[in-house]
């Protein structure tokens, strides 16, 4: 994930394909770890696990920690946590409901409200982190206790609901299929009806990663820095670009892209910016790696603290936002039990709980190997104590691989 | 001669891309103080790690005989436990619990696990009386200075049955006299039986209270001394490999205009906020001069530095600042850095590196508008400043994604200074820019400050090292108990004359 610790071996010599895979271990790991665990399901539930309708539920039922997850990588890299993301997130969803059912808001409208909504509260817990240095845990703690309440008092314990169908298109949409779709014959079986707009999406996705990533490896060579061997960048580039076609061509085959899944890939493309390309990103690593340090360096960090916890308010309430057209009505329940699934997820993913280290595309693998087991077990019919009980001890596996890996380095 | 009780043959221990040491050999006799000296990086550390058993039995290569038995210790305990205690480069005091508390930690004065606290006080009244530290065993650490704390340490090890002590830079934040008392504390216990490794980067006082010394070079054993052939300029020309003619490289000043100003400057402690810290600065730096402020620790010359610099120290701060004659708001690090000003700290770990990441991302993080665009960052661009840079000030490292964690004290100076150079401020703040660091790279630092100076900046070092002072400075001023109360031209300036205005100073405010 990282393209740069490739390069702390010594200067001048190429570095070996061995000792690239070495310094990345961790990265690669992931990876690995997660397409193990999807080919583990695979097979324990009889290939339903990448049946194109079960891989877009999949997709549906992630999306929400996903986009949590962003944030949360945000606060625990800036050094703090969040525990309030899931009762915020199911309070914005009462509110969208109150505002819709009961008020007729206009979908569009309501959405942006709460999501502002989600801002300020974000704010507001923020205020106390950042500027009077109340630790997060207990101000997030006291916000998540705070805004269970307010769901169940706004709610008076009741589901509201259904919302108007606009709204259900945010989770139950895909995208229209301009180009129309194509029917390919299976012999004597029913004939195949793919999504035509989702492969060309998709190709067209592979393609730029190609180029994007051929010229950057072009850059750093003309500049006489050493890139990572050719031989695994093209194996690693295909694997991704073949993981890429084949998801697309799951989709394709099903609906196409839900339109959840646009607004994540967005927001996964705009968070994997801001933290590995922009100065902002860049602050935050220096926050939570030596906050003081920073400080004297010249960053605002109660600035940047406060607006870490903007931004993870904000996306709580997206979240919460397509967790409630999911559903389709806004229950007091709605979120609980949410912040465990969002943190286990950026810490699998490698993040640090001193703040400093974390990626983006980790938390996103982290949350996608909590969704594929939460999934695959569901097929299998693993009851949900147990389920828990699996999903605590690959959390714990996660960190003990990382402490141990970093130990012998 | 007496006994040998330790022996070190052959260490070899590999990092990833480091060899930080290669086919080493020490041996330590009975009763004697052994200094291990060498430049930043030569891997002094790291075989006292090997030694203690913080990097444990089969991480390194060769053996570690101690008193006539090979040893394969695990971890510190195992070390300890044949009498092995290593003091390291950081405390590991707990601050939030008592002198007496620290000392037994660990190794608790306890019948079924429940604290004997008579016993404890006791022990460690009889401790401190050893080490001589007037305090109460019940002070908490965070209440003594680094000198006191150092002499905790020292009570801590002794009340582990020491044979061997190993101390990693103990003077190198303490104040003249706090040293003296420490070396000699260390020359008594040679009676008691107890050996001592001592590190430091201090040459004058190895060469006081040495019996032999070992020097490190690039991570393989050089030479050992014995005390007959012991003195400054042998133990340098080993460390360096070369003789080093004059330890402050020549300049000649150029001085121009007022560059930076400071009126009336007044701070309060941040915590007993009724008490000033600061009782009316005034000075100034002109242009491609360099500046020292001498004065004893204690004096509050990093807490003028700090609240000069925005205001990161202090309470109800007033007072003017102008450079180049015009006012500027330095109320924050931000606006400090935009006037123009930048701070090295005396902490560099604390205060000056992100430790978890790299030299590259260090260096560009005090200018990040220098190496970006509309907010994103030019990795290339990021890349060609972080190399020129640890070319420029000689980062010794395998790459510029090296983690500064990892570096010798003397680089990770040098990522610092980077870091505020490429900032590219007109005025220079150094607090105890060579803290900690070898002779050679100290030479590298003034080299850089001269080099600053003649490109018109203005410098402005707080040191506790006078002889450096002297070396260095244009115009040094004397700081004593929050105030300036000495002026001297660079070329009449002596040690006599600081100390002489210190006392003088003391006298006006009695
Ligand atoms: N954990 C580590 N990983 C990688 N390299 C390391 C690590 N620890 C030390 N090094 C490297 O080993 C070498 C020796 O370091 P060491 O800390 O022993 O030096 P030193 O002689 O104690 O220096 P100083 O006087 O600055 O304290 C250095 O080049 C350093 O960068
Ligand atoms: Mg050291």
């Amino acid at each position: 994930m990282s393209s740069e610790t490739v390069n702390s071996a010594a200067p001048g010599a190429r570095s070996s394909v061995r000792a690239v895979i070495q310094s990345n271990l961790r990265d690669y790991g992931l990876v690995v770890a997660l397409l193990a665990i999807m080919v583990f399901f695979q097979f324990t539930t009889n290939g339903t696990l990448f049946k194109p309708v079960n891989l877009t539920n999949l997709v549906l039922q992630n999306s929400y920690i996903i986009i949590m997850a962003l944030g949360m990588l945000l606060v625990i890299v800036g050094g703090h946590i969040d525990l309030s993301v899931g009762s915020v997130s199911g309070f914005i969803g009462a509110v969208a409901a109150i505002l819709m059912v009961e008020y007729g808001f206009n979908p569009l409208v309501a959405g942006v409200l709460c999501i502002m909504l989600g801002g300020l509260i974000g704010a507001s817990q923020g205020f106390w982190i950042a500027y009077l240095k109340i630790p997060s845990f207990i101000v997030t703690l006291a916000g998540m206790l705070v805004f269970k309440g307010l769901s169940l008092a706004i709610l008076g314990g009741r589901s509201v609901g259904p919302f108007p169908p606009e709204f259900q298109m945010l989770s139950a949409g895909f995208i229209p299929d301009v180009f129309g779709p194509i029917a390919i014959p299976q012999g004597g079986a029913a004939p195949i009806t793919l999504h035509t707009t989702t492969l060309v999406i998709g190709i067209a996705i592979v393609v730029a990663m190609i180029y994007f990533s051929l010229t950057s490896r072009a850059a750093r060579e003309r500049h006489g820095y050493e890139a990572e061997p050719f031989a695994l960048f093209a194996v690693k580039t295909a694997v991704i670009g073949a993981l890429i076609l084949f998801f697309t061509y799951t989709l394709a085959s099903y609906r196409g892209i839900p339109n959840v899944m646009v607004v994540m890939s967005i927001l996964i493309a705009l968070f994997v910016f801001i933290t590995k390309m922009t100065t902002l990103g860049r602050r935050i690593y220096a926050l939570g790696g030596n906050a003081k340090a920073a400080q004297l360096s010249g960053i605002k960090t109660e600035r940047l603290t406060f607006y870490i916890f903007v931004i993870m308010g904000a996306l709580s309430a997206l979240a919460g936002l397509i967790f409630a057209a999911r559903l389709n009505t806004a229950t007091p329940k709605a979120g609980q039990g949410f912040e465990l699934d969002v943190i286990a997820a950026v810490f699998i993913g490698g993040a640090s709980m001193a703040g400093g280290v974390g990626q983006v595309a980790g938390a996103v693998i982290g949350a996608f190997i909590m969704g594929v087991m939460n999934n695959g077990m569901s097929i299998m019919g693993v009851n949900i104590d147990w389920q828990q009980v699996i999903k605590g001890l690959v959390l714990l596996g996660a960190v003990v691989f990382d402490v141990y890996n970093k130990n012998k380095a | 001669m007496s006994k040998t009780i330790l022996e070190m043959r052959g260490i070899t221990k590999t990092f990833p891309g480091v060899k930080a040491l290669q086919d080493v050999n020490l041996d330590v006799v009975e009763g004697e103080i052994h200094a291990i000296v060498g430049e930043n990086g030569a891997g002094k550390s790291t075989l006292m790690k090997v030694l203690s058993g913080v990097y444990p039995h089969g991480s390194y290569e060769g053996e570690v005989v101690f008193e006539g038995n090979e040893c394969h210790f695990k971890g510190i305990h195992d070390s300890e436990k044949v009498g092995i205690v290593i003091i390291h480069q950081e405390l590991a005091l707990v601050p939030l619990l008592s002198i007496a508390e620290n000392i037994f930690l660990g190794n608790e004065r306890a019948r079924n696990g429940v604290i004997d606290w008579a016993e404890v006080r006791n022990g460690a009244r009889k401790l401190l009386e050893t080490v001589g530290l007037d305090e109460d065993p019940d002070t908490f650490v965070t209440h003594l200075g680094t000198g006191k704390q150092q002499l905790v340490e020292i009570a801590k090890a002794l009340s582990k049955k020491v044979k061997l002590l190993i101390l990693d830079e103990p003077t190198a934040s303490l104040a003249e006299k706090d040293s003296n008392a420490l070396l000699d504390l260390l020359v008594s216990f040679k009676k008691q039986g107890i050996a001592s490794i001592l590190i430091s980067h201090k040459l004058n006082e190895v060469s006081k209270v040495a019996d032999r010394i070992t020097v490190l070079r690039d991570g393989k054993t050089i030479e050992t001394m014995n005390r007959a052939e012991i003195s400054e300029d042998r133990i340098i020309t080993s460390m360096v490999g070369r003789p080093i003619e004059d330890r402050y490289p020549a300049r000649t000043p150029q001085v121009g205009e007022t560059l930076f100003e400071v009126k009336n400057w007044v701070v309060h402690h941040p915590i007993h906020t009724e008490r000033q810290v600061i009782k009316g600065v005034n000075l100034n730096v002109r242009k491609g001069e360099v500046v020292g402020i001498a004065g004893l620790m204690g004096s509050g010359r990093t807490e003028l530095a700090m609240s000069l610099f925005g205001r990161t120290y202090g309470h109800a701060i007033s007072g003017d600042v102008f450079m180049n004659r015009k006012p500027v708001d330095t109320s924050t690090v931000r606006k400090a850095v935009d006037a123009g000003i930048a701070y090295v700290t005396e902490d560099r770990k604390t205060y000056g590196l992100n430790l978890i990441d790299h030299i590259k991302h260090n260096v560009s993080i005090a200018n990040l508008l220098g190496v970006s665009r509309g907010g994103v960052i030019d990795d290339l661009k990021e890349l060609k400043v972080a190399n020129d840079y640890r070319a420029r000030t000689n980062i010794r490292s395998s790459s510029v994604y090296q983690l500064t964690g990892n570096l010798s004290g003397g680089n990770q100076q040098k990522v610092v200074l980077s870091k505020w150079l490429f900032a590219d401020p007109q005025l220079l703040i150094l607090d105890e820019p060579t803290r900690g660091i070898d002779v050679g790279a100290k030479y590298e630092i003034y080299t850089i400050i001269n080099k600053l100076a003649g490109e018109g900046r203005g410098i402005l070092v707080i040191s506790s090292e006078m002889p450096e002072l002297l070396g260095i400075c244009d115009r040094i001023y004397v700081m004593n108990e929050g105030r300036i109360v000495g002026e001297l031209a660079g070329d009449e300036a002596s040690q006599e004359k600081i100390m002489r205005a210190i006392v003088r100073g003391e006298g006006k405010t009695a």
